[in-house]
């Protein structure tokens, strides 16, 4: 096969392209430039380039470049800020891939006379007895992205290859080493790649403030309406924070109080509501947005939903609005995704919808 | 099929030209036996400042300006460069939306200001005029843009500068116009003028600025050793030198040919493929622009860089946007300051023809650009 390798510079998609010359596919490479803007990490930066070009150039293999900051910009910065600005958690991950990776890249792909494209996601496509393709957690279970691909249809699937999926990442860097792969030990690529620090509140909020008015908030116990302290942007506190919430029992409880969690976050009003960890358990996960590989959900399936990147599986049952959990867990934030599985593959996902604040709707 | 038996056509020439036989041919002593450093005080040395000189006239007779006038430069970028940044400091400077980024760099970093384009491309004089005042130190203006070909009204620029604006110093980027233009015109009222060798069948690695008697007060970049008359320091690059004296002789004395025979090539190009694609059109009117030039505005859905790479797979090559520090093409800063959309910019391609161009390669090219406009083309088969 013809197959465009998306090379973000990193380990794993540099092995991916090795892998797919040695089974003998005809490869070329193309490094996606998605972000303009200032970042200290990510996919898009310079050096990335020149990390994935020199990869392609020991393997012998052409190397392109694409510009796809626009789109970029409007499929997934637009819609992360103004999800912060409605305090919703949006997962931009998720959304790049739905719509650069697997939906523009794998357009120019065909346009361009390609069969399909590879990336380096630790997950798998596997065929049924008919040769539907479906998309499986990756062989090296810590390292297993299913959960960011979760959304992709038969279409786009039927023609992905995930090469990387098949192996251990201890492997992927192993055969990066024997190959003399200059990507051989570069670290893991960071989560949230056009935010300088986006694991910082602090790198968050500069990257939103350019972007939005943020917003000071009160902070209020659940039970009592007491005001216990307030936030300086509503619109960047989640569901299930703990810390940052200008609560002096949030940190360790070494004054004896109990630790307290944000439950609800409501923009309009520009106040946050906490309460203990237990409150925010919940035995329904509400989702809408859903996707599956030929547009039916598997309704009453017993399957296994996953809330995050490397969150643990909760096995529930599947319903029209969202997922009925067996045992309680806690609350995702709206605008989060949420993956089914069974067994290994994913038959779905959905994205987390916004229930009130106040008495729990699944009470 | 192997590359060497494979028709390709070269349509890059405003990126870079085809080294002329001649010009390697004069430089080879100098990259061999004749290695001498011209500030030497031996025989060798002496021979090698004689070819610096020799060619530095040439260049001048070329330009139509003193040999001493002259300063010899790694690149026109540096040329540029070195005319902003040696004359601005000392007060206002103002350019053209549509400069090289070589000119629009060093004069965003000096807080200067930029002059709007007609949606041709040509600087619009009138409102260029409103920001001419005594304080006004540099005008920079290009002969004709890299991007769309377009000739500025260099002339009418420096009239309006010499009104509004006596004090100033005109430069003019003339990296793209050796090939297609008489610099002895553009060059009588400026005060600056810069060009690249290679981009006239000359060496990669040598620019030249010329320094008239109004800008004598230029300052260097580079601090060193007095080469270029102290104002650009470092040894001569002696064969590349006498490369772009040669490569400028030979492109003036047949340029009267050249924009005939190319300005012809280049109009059946445009002329095939826009009465075979409807929705294919030349960016600009075809008068106002070098003969070399063919600027295409595709239609509407198709992505110039996925036009260009199913020319590549053929071996026709093109440009399309200008490149950022990644290698990936951005949508030309001329194009948007031409008032097109960052969408619309992405779909149009530049193909560039040169002296050396020929009549089978602009066929390949028709059929190689029509098959990929049929793969491209929204609805097409």
């Amino acid at each position: 096969m013809r197959v465009l390798v998306a090379m973000s510079g990193g380990v794993d998609s540099s092995v991916a392209a090795a892998l797919l010359i040695d089974q003998g596919h005809e490869v070329v490479g193309a490094t996606m430039k998605l972000w303009g803007g200032v970042s200290d990490s990510g996919c898009c930066s310079v050096a990335d380039v020149a990390d994935a070009r020199r990869v392609a150039d020991r393997l012998g293999i052409d190397h392109h470049t694409f510009d796809f900051t626009e789109y970029f910009e409007a499929a997934v910065v637009d819609p992360y800020v103004s999800a912060h600005a409605e305090g919703r958690t949006p997962n931009p991950c998720a959304e790049c891939n739905r719509h650069l990776k697997f939906r523009r890249f794998l357009d120019r792909a065909r346009r361009l006379g390609f069969d399909a494209i590879a990336t380096g996601h630790h997950a798998k496509v596997v065929r049924d007895a008919a040769g539907v393709p479906h998309l499986a957690r990756g062989q090296d279970r810590k390292k297993d992205q299913s959960y960011v691909l979760a959304m992709l249809g038969a279409e786009q699937l039927e023609r992905t290859l995930l090469p990387v999926g098949d192996y251990d990442k201890s492997e992927i860097r192993a055969i990066a080493q024997r190959l003399l792969l200059p990507t051989a030990a570069k670290a893991d690529s960071q989560e949230v790649c056009f935010i300088a620090r986006h694991g910082s509140a602090a790198g968050r909020q500069r990257f939103l403030e350019q972007r939005i008015a943020l917003h000071p908030g009160r902070v209020l116990d659940q039970r009592s309406g007491e005001h216990l302290g307030d936030v300086a942007a509503v619109e960047l506190v989640t569901i299930g924070q703990r810390r940052g919430l200008g609560l002096r029992g949030g940190l360790a409880g070494e004054d004896g109080a109990a630790r307290r969690y944000a439950l609800g976050v409501d923009v309009a009003t520009r106040t946050v509501v906490v309460g203990e960890e237990a409150e925010l358990a919940t035995r329904f996960w509400p989702l809408s947005q859903w996707t599956s590989l030929d547009g039916s959900l598997p309704l009453g399936a017993v399957i296994e939903a996953q809330a995050s990147a490397h969150g643990r599986p909760r096995r529930g049952v599947l319903e029209a609005g969202g997922v009925r959990l067996e045992e309680p867990a806690r609350r995702v934030a709206p605008g989060q995704l949420v993956a089914c599985y069974v067994g290994d593959e994913v038959v779905a996902s959905g994205v987390v919808t916004a229930v009130p604040a106040g008495p729990r709707a699944d009470a | 099929m192997t590359e060497s038996t494979a028709p390709t056509a070269y349509l890059d020439h405003a990126a870079t030209t085809p080294l002329c036989p001649e010009a390697l041919e004069a430089m080879l002593p100098y990259l061999t036996e004749q290695y001498a450093n011209p500030s030497g005080v031996y025989a060798s040395a002496r021979r090698a400042r004689r070819a610096v000189d020799d060619a530095r006239e040439q260049l001048a007779s070329v330009l139509g300006c003193q040999p001493g006038e002259i300063v010899f430069t790694a690149s026109g970028s540096e040329a540029d460069n070195l005319a902003v940044q040696g004359v601005a400091p000392a007060g206002r400077a103002v350019a053209s939306a549509v400069e090289h980024k070589a000119v629009l760099a060093p004069i965003g970093a000096l807080g200067g200001v930029l002059a709007p384009v007609l949606a041709d491309g040509r600087v619009d004089l009138e409102r260029l005029g409103e920001l001419l005042d005594s304080s006004v130190r540099l005008v920079s203006v290009m002969a004709v843009n890299s991007e769309v070909g377009v000739i500025q009204p260099v002339r009418e620029v420096v009239d309006l500068v010499r009104t509004h604006a006596p004090g100033a110093l005109v430069h003019c980027d003339a990296v793209q116009a050796v090939p297609w233009l008489d610099l002895t015109e553009c060059l009588a009222g400026c005060d600056l003028l810069s060009v690249s060798a290679h981009k006239f069948g000359g060496p990669k690695g040598v620019g030249a600025l010329v320094v008239r008697a109004r800008a004598r007060g230029l300052r260097p970049l580079m601090l060193g050793g007095g080469q270029e008359r102290g104002r650009r320091p470092g040894t001569e690059n002696v064969a590349g030198i006498v490369g772009a004296a040669v490569a400028a002789q030979i492109t003036a004395a047949e340029r009267t040919e050249t924009v005939a025979r190319v300005g012809a090539l280049r109009d059946h190009l445009v002329d095939s493929l826009t009465a075979a694609w409807p929705g294919l059109a030349e960016s600009v009117p075809r008068p106002l622009r070098v003969a070399g030039n063919a600027h295409l505005q595709l239609p509407d859905g198709v992505d110039g860089e996925e036009l260009l790479w199913l020319c590549d797979e053929r071996g026709v090559c093109g440009s399309v946007g200008s490149a950022c520090a990644s290698g990936a093409r951005e949508p030309s800063h001329v194009l948007l300051a031409m008032g097109w959309t960052k969408a619309k910019a992405r779909q149009a391609v530049r193909f560039s023809l040169g002296a050396s161009t020929t009549a089978a390669e602009i066929d390949h090219a028709i059929e190689v650009v029509s098959s990929a406009l049929a793969r491209l083309a929204p609805g097409a088969a």
